[in-house]
């Protein structure tokens, strides 16, 4: 891991203060904890994977990471310098706003129907890069068509032309053209057919590679992350509960909320270790919760007196494992 | 490929009758750019406390061959061909009231997305409460006890309390609870499940998906999976229909299918599962895409155009589902 990371986040939390019944003043309102408490560092060309169920907080975590949202609390720094300090309304017209660059989970859904895929691309370097001449901007648009393997006659074309898998290359190439530090990928896979996905993550892969470009891959397809993922964060109500190295996480996790999520998925390999670990009943409401007891309370099966007592802290367990637990799996 | 290992199989009687036999099935969608060949001669069958796994890519009519079965397709559909017996009835000769009384009584159908599935404006159990009424003349408090039980049986947590929830206070999981319910209610012997658990979480998705098969196990269900996740066919079914491009190209026992696939889509299909192998170098991509089903010439076997394979005699002649082995069909002229 290089010395100076090329996002570190500290302490990140976000809390949405709900409507309803507080007292006279608005007081006491019910507080909605999306995020709490979460740091976090990606190296440069580094792919890190962040995973949990729907609910958990992942993709505002990808969103206040991509600084579409503001944080509650805590602090993004981007190579050293502080990013939270400048607004998320103003981080847009920032020389920043380049190096941190997001992929959105439906490719049809996210890409302006009415743009051809030229001008889809060709917008974010319009915005922020203001290339001095029509020549320059051409230019640099079939390079990033070319790099994601987009054959230059789709540049006419409009987004319903498009297969799936070209909507989503086009999503890659419209965020890598303005040479970005980090791409912020929210599920770019779960719409699309196995066969294409070999393709995207094969991309991805020679992107980070290549272009030395750190990923944080936000999916619920821990199969998918095993794959293309160096490291791992799993979250669970708002909260890390594990975090380090993927083979680790997947040979030996130490949280039983990882344990049960390995297990549930279907797998046909060989050697998979253990028998399938179910948790009982559905999360926990995220509002409010119990500051005195681990978030799993309820549905764990190795669950102990003491979990109800005081929330465990995130500790190491491993060199760069650490684990949210009172009392960690073997 | 690394070795294999299939659970939670016990062997369906394969003697047996079938349940649902499909037979050369074509079926055509007339749109306003052509004629879209959506299914040409789909064959399989299903028995008893079978899970037959319906896989392929989007687009391969896994779908347009459930809404066949159940009667359910869109106007602009039309089955050009083919039979479909159901324990021997010819389901595609019965008048609209006896379809409609089979369909939901004696073959049920669970739907992709439960959230969607479900009337919003309406209660859970009132839902339920609807499909028995028409299916079985009972009292309002048999039809509430029934309610309760098919609640009960697909493990609703606090049924008593939640029937009277509506689709959008539960959970995602929970609806599909819901969904399964209200498709068993009448305890029909065939099941089509259309990507049940799509949408939900890896959590959520095993509970659901070890439900279906605890339910035909049980109940001795006929039941289709359809699904585009190999892994969870791999997993949960007895055997597996691959379809690529309206074809039936491949059927097999599952752990045959995954150990010794013939067809070279699924060799290839197999190769593209992430779960299935170690390293992101060893996954591969199929080149190109499914032909455009309007096509007037569309090749003998819709594969050939993606198939490394392909000899003289794929384009020569029309090819059908053939024995490769025991209970192992196939569709390719120069199999693996």
């Amino acid at each position: 891991m290089s010395p100076q990371p090329v996002l570190e986040a500290q302490d990140i939390s976000k809390h949405f203060v709900l409507k309803g019944s507080g007292d006279l003043l608005g007081r006491n309102r019910p507080v909605l904890h999306a995020v709490d408490d979460v740091s976090l560092s990606i190296a440069r060309g580094e792919a890190v994977g962040l995973v949990g169920e729907s609910g958990c907080g992942k993709s505002t975590l990808a969103r206040i990471i991509s600084r579409l949202v503001d944080p509650t609390a805590g602090t993004l720094s981007m190579s050293g310098r502080s990013i939270t300090d400048i607004s998320s309304a103003r981080f847009v017209r920032s020389d920043l706003r380049r190096k941190i660059q997001m992929v959105f989970q439906d490719p049809s859904d996210s890409v302006n129907p009415r743009f051809s895929v030229f001008d889809i691309i060709a917008d974010p370097l319009r915005q922020l890069c203001r290339p001095a001449t029509k020549a320059e901007l051409v230019a640099r648009v079939r390079e990033a068509a070319r790099a994601v393997n987009l054959a230059p006659e789709l540049l006419d074309r409009f987004p319903h032309q498009l297969s799936g898998g070209q909507k989503a290359r086009v999503g890659i190439a419209r965020a890598m053209i303005v040479d970005p530090e980090l791409l912020v990928l929210d599920e770019p896979t779960s719409a699309l057919d196995v066969s294409v996905q070999a393709t995207v993550l094969k991309l991805l892969a020679r992107l980070t590679r290549e272009a030395n470009v750190a990923l944080l891959f936000v999916s619920h397809d821990l199969n998918v992350v095993r794959l293309l993922c160096s490291r791992i964060f799993v979250m669970y109500l708002g909260r890390i509960v594990e975090s380090g190295p993927t083979e680790e996480i997947f040979n030996r996790p130490r949280h039983p909320y990882t344990k049960a999520l390995l297990s549930a998925v279907p797998t046909l390999r060989s050697g998979r270790t253990g028998e399938r670990v179910k948790l009982e009943g559905e999360p926990r409401s995220p509002i409010d919760p119990d500051p005195l007891a681990c978030r799993l309370v309820g549905r764990c099966p190795w669950q102990q007196q003491r979990c109800t007592a005081a929330e465990p802290e995130l500790a190491a367990c491993g060199p760069a494992h650490a684990v949210r637990c009172h009392f960690p799996l073997d | 490929m690394k070795h294999l290992e299939i659970s939670g199989q016990a062997e369906p009687v394969a003697s047996a009758p079938p349940l649902l036999s499909i037979n050369e099935l074509s079926v055509r969608f007339r749109t306003r750019s052509g004629i879209v060949n959506a299914l040409d001669r789909v064959t399989f069958e299903v028995r008893p406390g079978e899970i037959v796994g319906v896989v392929g890519e989007s687009g391969s009519g896994k779908s347009v061959t459930a809404f066949a079965v159940m009667g359910i397709l869109d106007a602009a559909a039309s089955i050009t061909g083919g039979s479909i017996h159901f324990e021997g009835r010819d389901v595609l000769g019965m008048n609209r009231r006896e379809r409609d009384m089979w369909r939901g009584s004696e073959a049920s159908i669970i739907f992709q997305n439960p959230r969607v599935a479900l009337n919003p404006i309406r209660k859970v159990g009132q839902q339920i409460a609807d499909v028995l009424a028409r299916h079985s003349p009972a009292s309002p408090s048999a039809i509430r006890q029934s309610v309760l039980d098919a609640l009960r049986q697909v493990r609703l947590p606090d049924p008593e309390k939640r029937q009277s929830a509506y689709p959008t206070e539960l959970s995602g999981g929970q609806c599909q609870r819901v969904g399964i319910a209200m498709a068993l209610a009448c305890s029909p012997r065939l099941l089509i499940a259309d990507e049940p658990t799509t949408g939900l979480d890896v959590t959520t998705q095993a509970v659901i998906m070890e439900l279906i098969r605890d339910l035909a196990r049980s109940r001795q269900l006929g039941t289709v999976f359809i699904t585009h996740d190999l892994a969870l066919a791999a997993q949960y079914c007895d055997r597996v229909v691959v379809m690529h491009a309206g074809h039936v190209v491949e059927t097999a026992a599952v752990s045959e299918l995954f150990s010794a696939a013939r067809h070279p889509y699924t060799a290839k299909l197999l190769r593209s599962v992430p779960s299935l192998v170690d390293r992101l170098e060893e996954l591969q991509a199929i080149e190109g895409s499914l032909p455009d089903l309007r096509r007037v010439d569309l090749p003998f076997c819709r594969f050939a155009e993606r198939c490394e394979r392909r000899i003289s005699l794929c384009d020569s002649a029309p090819l059908s589902l053939a024995p490769i082995g025991p209970n192992h069909c196939v569709a390719c002229r120069n199999p693996l």
